[in-house]
């Protein structure tokens, strides 16, 4: 899973893909998983991350970080390449 | 380092400057109390999903009804429509304030009676009145408006059989210029069905013809109708008059203000676009007043209001069962409450709040019950911020007939409470149980027992 590399990601949340010409918003937490997938940091540690500073559950994380992943790949932010 | 509350990531796509089928961000504030009771605490002790009934609104909601009514008009009296909500708390929240109650069966009727609501202060409507029925309210003196003539001939049979002379009126059904006419209730006005009905009561002189009534139709977002409605009725008073030297007691303007929900299809906002209860007192009135009535002569003004009195009375606190993602990319949330006790979704976009603390994030929305039925949709769009499990949400404006058309469908019907003027909650009707359900039903003895 990598972000693909011409999208933009404003610190407020903003996304731009110019490849499509469409933008997103995307909420704080939303746009830390998007700025660890950038850096290439593994699900592992990006659940460490997200576990240790919110209040949550491994489950719900799992399922959250799943349908999340599958939304970035619909709106080809991401894709699912290695 | 302390934890900090968690939110779903979500990331919705902006599509500025076009507009989009989920219509603008619902609601901003969530709603964590009803009049002073914590939507939390409520919950823990009746349960979820709860209907909350607020007693402050409906008392506040019928003083604005009778204000606008009374201000315009000398001679006014309500009949709360039982069929809209006949919990007996609500009712007798409704008969407190000086409602007088309509009712449609015989079951609704002998709920007035228990509810301490004297037989002359009880107006019988609907096309069933078995004889049982009948004979009660012919014996109690209440005002019993005819549907048709089979009832009709059947009344001035048991006259017969009683020696009495019931108190009736006549449903007449119209064209006020709405569409649809609701024309299946009563006689018709223009047909001349309603005069030869009138014509049948007075010459055989078997009961006393004091009102008439019309009931135009429901949700009426037109004032209009209800002035061409009054003016009919007071046209066949006046011919009354004219012919028998009679004078008629009442005229009964049925119900069918609309209450503030949003229409399904709606272009606009239910509280931005129904009329006000002044906005169909003044079409109402205005008919009255400025008809062949001599002053002396004024009937008495009855209405039948229900949804517009209680409706926004009323809430349904539910909980988030799960999170799911459907096959075309929308996010579907399912709730612990369905069409089975929220009937009224079928044609209302219902308003939804979260019950706790967000953030402006939000995701485009589908709700939907807990049933499995594919019918069993709340919300087909709805733009919401982010819940999880176990979060919790309050419908609005979910008064009205909810507690009485909600089906024992799959679960249980819950906890209804009304919170009173104090901010105390009241459990006014408790939720069914399985040993209730099965104290109704009847096994065969050769049916008992099998091996599999």
């Amino acid at each position: 899973m990598k972000i693909k590399k011409n999208v933009a990601i404003s610190e407020s949340g903003f996304i731009f893909n110019p490849t499509t010409g469409d933008s997103f918003s995307t909420n704080p937490i939303g746009l830390e998983i998007i700025r660890m997938l950038k850096e290439e940091k593994s699900k592992d540690e990006i659940r460490k991350s997200i576990l240790s500073k919110y209040i949550t559950d491994d489950s719900t994380f799992e399922k959250d970080y799943y349908d999340f992943v599958m939304m970035l790949q619909t709106n080809q932010v991401a894709d699912d390449s290695e | 380092m302390e934890k900090i509350r968690y939110e779903r990531p979500v990331i919705k796509k902006l599509n500025t400057g076009v507009m989009n089928k989920y219509g603008t961000r619902t609601e901003y504030a969530p709603v964590t109390n009803i009049d002073g009771a914590r939507v939390k605490d409520l919950i823990a002790e009746f349960g979820s999903p709860l209907f909350v009934m607020s007693e402050q609104t409906i008392r506040k909601t019928y003083k604005d009804a009778v204000r606008a009514f009374t201000t315009r008009y000398p001679k006014v009296q309500f009949a709360w429509s039982y069929k809209t909500h006949y919990n007996n708390a609500i009712c007798s929240v409704f008969h407190q304030e000086g409602s007088w109650s309509e009712v449609v069966s015989g079951f609704e009727y002998n709920k007035a009676l228990l509810n301490g609501v004297p037989g002359n202060k009880i107006i019988f409507n609907g096309p069933d009145k078995t004889d049982d029925d009948l004979i009660l309210a012919i014996n109690n003196e209440s005002m019993i408006h005819i549907d048709h003539l089979d009832e009709l001939y059947r009344i001035i049979e048991l006259t017969d059989e009683l020696k009495k002379r019931p108190k009736v009126a006549i449903r007449v059904n119209m064209d006020t210029g709405v569409y649809p006419m609701w024309d299946r209730f009563g006689f018709n006005y223009e047909s001349g069905q309603a005069w030869d009905a009138i014509n049948k009561i007075i010459l055989t002189n078997k009961m006393d013809l004091i009102g008439l009534h019309s009931h135009i139709g429901t949700f009426m977002l037109t004032p209009s109708a209800y002035a061409v409605a009054a003016t009919k009725l007071s046209d066949l008073a006046f011919h009354i008059k004219s012919k028998f030297g009679k004078n008629i007691t009442y005229i009964d303007m049925g119900g069918g203000f609309a209450s503030r929900n949003t229409l399904k299809g709606s272009y606009l906002m239910g509280a931005d676009s129904v009329p006000t209860f002044d906005d169909y007192a003044e079409a109402i009135c205005s008919a009255l007043l400025n008809s062949e009535y001599s002053k002396e002569d004024l009937p008495l003004l009855i209405l039948e209001s229900g949804r517009s009195l209680v409706d926004e009375a009323g809430f349904l606190l539910g909980t988030v069962l799960a999170n799911k993602r459907l096959s075309d990319g929308r996010k579907a949330t399912i709730m612990d409450f369905g069409v089975n006790i929220l009937f009224t979704s079928f044609w209302y976009e219902h308003k939804i709040s979260p019950a706790q603390e967000f953030s402006h994030y939000t995701e485009d929305s589908v709700i939907y019950g807990p049933l499995c039925m594919n019918i069993d949709v709340i919300r087909e769009n709805i733009t919401l911020p982010p819940m999880k499990k176990g979060d919790n949400v309050v419908v609005h404006t979910v008064g009205a007939y909810n507690m009485t058309q909600w089906m024992q469908f799959i679960a249980m019907r819950p906890n209804i409470v009304m919170i009173d003027m104090d901010g105390k909650p009241h459990l006014i009707r408790k939720k069914e149980t399985l040993e209730y359900m099965n104290s109704l039903e009847i096994t065969p003895e050769y049916l008992k027992g099998f091996k599999l």
